[in-house]
């Protein structure tokens, strides 16, 4: 048995089930798709055991690419090899990408119209106070752990993209090694 | 204005570079994306971007779904699907390979540093994001206000992120902004 598969991949799921799960996850994840990935995949379906979904995201999380969907890669992948990791990921894409270009095409035709322009403003600064809702989430654990080793990279970071508007690849390849070293050194 | 085709490419060129840029998911490329469609490429004004991201958070599904719209603004349908494509396919095929060798690297020293200098960043990036939105969206201080009191609630309450974005629409359909 493969180590950090739960017990359950005895009967391990076909691309049709691993399809039908992701389209669970995709569609209930309104404004957060991970709680509910963890939701389908550990509590309700067993595929996976809490430590392995944990450790499966930390790749997912390592890795760049949207988590979610690299998240759909892996698991696809180890119940039912390339086939089941695209059906995962169409599971998790096709319906949500059919759904926001509807909206787009709606926000086209009627963005301007009536009292919609209304409705969306409230939506994009909701939309923004949700984001950075996510950023002071994401922060706490990191500058709680290493103050100082954390909140310069945080800061800089935040400066050179968000103030400078510096091109991001730029600010990776400046910033990144800096703060991987600092974290390498301060290794336990 | 460029041809379809030309924009196509971009597009692809863009989206795929990201793809592979976004250490800590989509929300770390926002700014990235904003600067590229709004400022280098004029494919929209920043308020559309706001507005193409509230929609992108307020349907179901992953948060990469304002890469699709950017898409869209920018070639239509087919825009849509080449950038959701690049979005997705050069971190799958990534995550796809490193997963097989994922448990032979996982507890090794350096791929831990790895992971905890790349956090901070990420987090810097999720946070020029935020902050970039928030300037395209809120226009006013009653726009602002919504910002403020959407991120205290989902700070301060278990409240689910959903009804935040229906108040906050439903009082601008009511003509409060």
């Amino acid at each position: 048995m493969t180590p950090g598969i739960s017990s359950a991949e005895a009967e391990a799921p076909g691309p049709g089930r691993i399809l039908l799960a992701f389209l669970q996850i995709a569609l209930s994840g309104f404004g957060g798709v991970l709680p509910w990935a963890r939701r389908v995949l550990v509590e309700r379906r067993a595929w996976l055991d809490e430590d392995s979904f944990n450790e499966t995201l930390a790749l997912c999380q390592t890795l760049p690419g949207p988590n979610v969907v690299n998240l759909s890669i892996v698991v696809g992948s180890r119940f039912a090899g390339a086939v089941g990791a695209l059906a995962a990921f169409a599971g998790l894409t096709l319906v949500p990408v059919a759904i926001v270009i509807a909206l787009g095409a709606l926000y086209d035709r009627f963005g301007d119209v009536g009292r919609i322009p209304g409705a969306i403003n409230g939506l994009g600064a909701a939309a923004a106070g949700l984001v950075a809702t996510m950023a002071a989430k994401m922060a706490r654990p990191l500058v709680r752990r290493r103050p100082l080793g954390a909140a310069p990279f945080i800061l800089a970071a935040f400066i050179a993209v968000g103030l400078l508007r510096l091109p991001l690849p730029w600010v990776l390849a400046g910033l990144a090694p800096l703060s991987v070293a600092v974290a390498w050194r301060s290794r336990p | 204005m460029k041809p379809i085709s030309g924009a196509l490419g971009t597009l692809f060129l863009q989206f795929a570079g990201l793809s592979l840029l976004a250490f800590g998911g989509a929300n770390a490329v926002v700014p990235e994306i904003h600067r590229q469609s709004v400022s280098v490429h004029h494919w929209m004004s920043d308020r559309d971007f706001a507005a193409l991201f509230a929609l992108a958070q307020a349907a179901p599904g992953p948060n990469f779904l304002i890469s699709t719209l950017v898409g869209w603004k920018a070639a239509g349908l087919a825009g849509a699907l080449v950038a959701t494509a690049a979005m997705c396919a050069p971190s799958c095929v990534l995550t796809y390979w490193v997963a097989k060798v994922w448990d032979r690297y996982r507890q090794t020293p350096w791929r831990i540093a790895l992971g905890a200098g790349l956090a901070p960043v990420t987090v810097g990036l999720v946070s020029a994001s935020a902050w970039l939105l928030a300037r395209a969206a809120d226009h006013g201080w009653c726009l602002a206000l919504v910002t403020a009191a959407t991120g205290l609630a989902a700070v301060f309450t278990r409240v689910n992120p959903l009804w935040c974005l229906a108040i906050a629409a439903a009082l601008g359909f009511a003509g409060l902004f």
